[in-house]
């Protein structure tokens, strides 16, 4: 995994609600068997008409909007586990993701990804969504060391639990840290049959 | 203080506790499916390193195959490749694999529970949200993403933050039409898409103690639907009866045994849930939706609420409906009843008992789908594939279908559909469907007359012969 420790980009915004998971990857791109090339079909619905032209109404098609931060609406990622979903995030370009809530598993598939979900309030995120609307050029920094978001609304903390902290930062994943506990998950399956 | 049903079971599975951080959990049965698999195949393979245990885990097929015609090859090239591979992962890894045509085959979730692999006091997990409905036996079940599906892959453990507790109560009687479907919608109508996310929830009450498995099986199945990466109902003797003479449920002594540690598998009355709902059963109708998320939902005779919000407008435009409008008498051109939510025998007998010696309206093409080979023999078996043919029904064989439409069951585009599955979001069935979830019941009798009827007023009027 690619190591997280600051990053810095405009961001694109999208106010939207309960984004799930089938609006991120539509269910009949999932065939593929490798992780590369989602990209091309995140928010695949949304982005083209149904005629296959480009939906201009769509901020990902809106050439005001540039960055590789989406800033979206409550409760994004809700739905399917699908991890396809993170994988056409990040294969797409985007490294965070900003938003007041985040589903349970969405926001798991994105941590073991590299790409980091940001939890604001609800009225942070409405004034960011209304700044980068009126102003699509600000910058936004994350500093995963410090734990802050940096923007024109306001600098503030970032909640990340310390082990995933440590992962991003690193680069680790959590299979080398499960398998450096071996003995003792052989111990408790012993443990288990007594 | 007392301890809950699933810090009973979730503490008897904890093998290591990282300070200021997740526990390793240990994971009692791995389910997999050819859609979220392969990448984890890959990815250790990549590392060379060795799956686990291969003997805790149980592969199927079921998200991206046909429902017609099983017997033939798989024309579209990759949903071949993707089910070739499982197939091929599951030999080199010494997989239990219940390949389509299997006797066995079937939806991952319902598969688990009929061949008694799903028991009460595990950890089982699956690349798939639905994993909750194994919580139905007391099981701590939840779904995962494919990286998680890799580390249990290579250890048969996942590193979890513990969640925190929620608890709904249903106390009180139901009506006579009002299904376990219509309780659970209900449930996320009142409790919106977010209610439950960080917790996992645990349904009480004397409507869950009365309710069938399957039934218990459909309310935990749609706990993701409010966020909860889980939900548990206690086993009982209800959960024993279904249990006891499966495929893979423990036999004579050995299943006593299970018995006796099961019963304690209920929350302490001193235990504290972080978070609590109680709701009345008597308040409980027929639900349907009219969104594009599952708590968009209203009893079937209601109005759509007027309420002014972007996100809100947004999906009433998708669906083509009015702030104020009333779903009732709505035409309907497509019926689905299906997916791991609504696919077992008792949804076909409840289906069944309502189309008997009635016809298909002829504007209607209803999609019928068992969720597994054996449901499918059931169905058989018990007589109702006649019903149902004769009342224009045609069955289709087992899978995930038109739920997410992976396969070719696409509902057309602008078309509604009303389906028993668990997900009404934009292009769920199909690009530009409109999905109408709704209770297997209602389903059956959308089918017949051809548009959106309240059952429940339907049936209760006296008959004069």
């Amino acid at each position: 995994m690619e190591k997280f420790v600051t990053f810095t980009s405009t961001a694109i915004p999208l106010p939207t609600e309960n984004i799930d998971t089938d609006q991120i990857i539509p269910a009949r791109f999932l065939k593929a068997t490798d992780k590369q090339g989602f990209g091309e079909n995140v928010f695949r619905d949304w982005r083209f008409n149904k005629d296959n032209s480009i939906n201009k109404k769509f901020v990902l098609n809106d050439t005001r909007f540039r960055g590789s931060i989406l800033v979206a609406g409550n409760n994004f990622g809700c739905g399917s586990s699908r991890e396809h979903a993170a994988w056409a995030l990040s294969d797409y370009g985007f490294k965070v993701i900003i938003s007041s809530f985040f589903a349970d598993i969405f926001k798991g598939n994105a941590l073991n990804n590299g790409l980091l979900p940001v939890q604001v309030s609800e009225d942070y995120l409405k004034k960011l969504l209304a700044e980068i609307t009126q102003n699509p050029s600000i910058e936004l920094t994350i500093d995963l060391k410090q734990q802050i978001l940096k923007t024109p609304i306001g600098e503030i903390f970032i909640e990340i639990d310390s082990y995933k902290k440590m992962c991003l930062i690193n680069g680790y994943d959590d299979i080398d840290f499960l398998i450096s506990k071996k003995e003792k998950i052989i111990a408790f399956e012993i443990a288990q049959h007594q | 203080m007392g301890k809950t049903l699933f810090d009973k079971v979730w503490d008897t599975h904890v093998v290591d506790t990282i300070e200021n951080g997740p526990q390793v959990l240990y994971i009692d049965k791995h389910l997999i499916h050819e859609v979220t698999s392969p990448q984890a195949f890959q990815e250790l393979k990549e590392r060379g390193i060795p799956i686990a245990r291969p003997d805790k885990i149980i592969a199927t097929a079921d998200h991206n195959t046909p429902t017609i015609n099983q017997h033939l090859p798989i024309k579209d090239i990759l949903s071949r490749n993707q089910l070739r591979q499982l197939t091929n992962n599951c030999k080199e890894n010494n997989i239990t694999l219940y390949d389509l045509g299997h006797k066995y085959n079937g939806i991952v979730h319902v598969i688990a529970p009929e061949l008694g692999i799903t028991q009460p006091g595990m950890t089982m997990v699956c690349g798939d949200s639905h994993t909750s409905t194994h919580g139905a036996f007391g099981t701590i079940a939840f779904g995962i993403g494919t990286s998680q599906v890799a580390q249990v892959f290579a250890s048969q453990c996942l590193l979890m933050q513990k969640p925190k507790k929620l608890r709904v109560n249903v106390n009180g009687k139901l009506g006579k039409h009002v299904l376990p479907k219509d309780v659970i919608l209900y449930i996320i109508s009142k409790l919106g898409t977010n209610s439950g996310t960080g917790y996992f929830c645990e349904y009480a009450g004397n409507v869950f103690e009365e309710m069938s498995m399957e039934g218990r099986m459909t309310v935990c199945n749609m706990s993701i639907e409010m966020g909860a990466r889980g939900g548990m109902i206690a086993p009982d003797e209800t959960t024993f009866n279904y249990i006891k003479g499966r495929e893979f449920a423990p036999k004579d002594d050995a299943f006593d045994k299970k018995v006796a540690y099961w019963k304690t598998l209920k929350t302490d009355d001193d235990a504290i849930f972080d978070l609590e709902y109680s709701f009345d059963a008597s308040d409980i109708e027929p639900m349907i939706t009219y969104g594009t998320n599952p708590g968009m939902g209203i009893k079937i005779s209601d109005s759509i609420p007027e309420i002014n919000d972007a996100t809100f407008e947004k999906s009433l435009a998708y669906m083509g409906f009015k702030k104020g409008e009333l779903l009732l008498e709505k035409e309907i051109n497509y019926v689905f009843i299906g997916s791991c939510t609504n696919s077992r025998i008792e949804d076909f007998r409840i289906a069944a008992d309502y189309v008997k010696g009635k016809q298909k309206a002829a504007n209607v093409t209803a999609w019928l789908v068992p969720g597994s080979q054996q449901v499918a023999k059931q169905i058989t078996q018990e007589g109702l594939k006649e019903i149902f043919e004769e009342a224009g029904f045609k069955l289709r064989q087992p899978g995930c279908s038109a739920c997410l439409a992976m396969n070719d069951d696409k509902i057309p585009e602008g078309e509604y559909c009303v389906s028993t599955s668990n997900r009404n979001f934009e292009g769920r069935q199909g690009l530009g469907a409109r999905t109408v979830l709704a209770s297997p019941l209602t389903a059956a009798a959308t089918a017949i007359a051809g548009r959106i009827i309240n059952v429940s007023e339907e049936i209760q009027e006296p008959e004069f012969v």
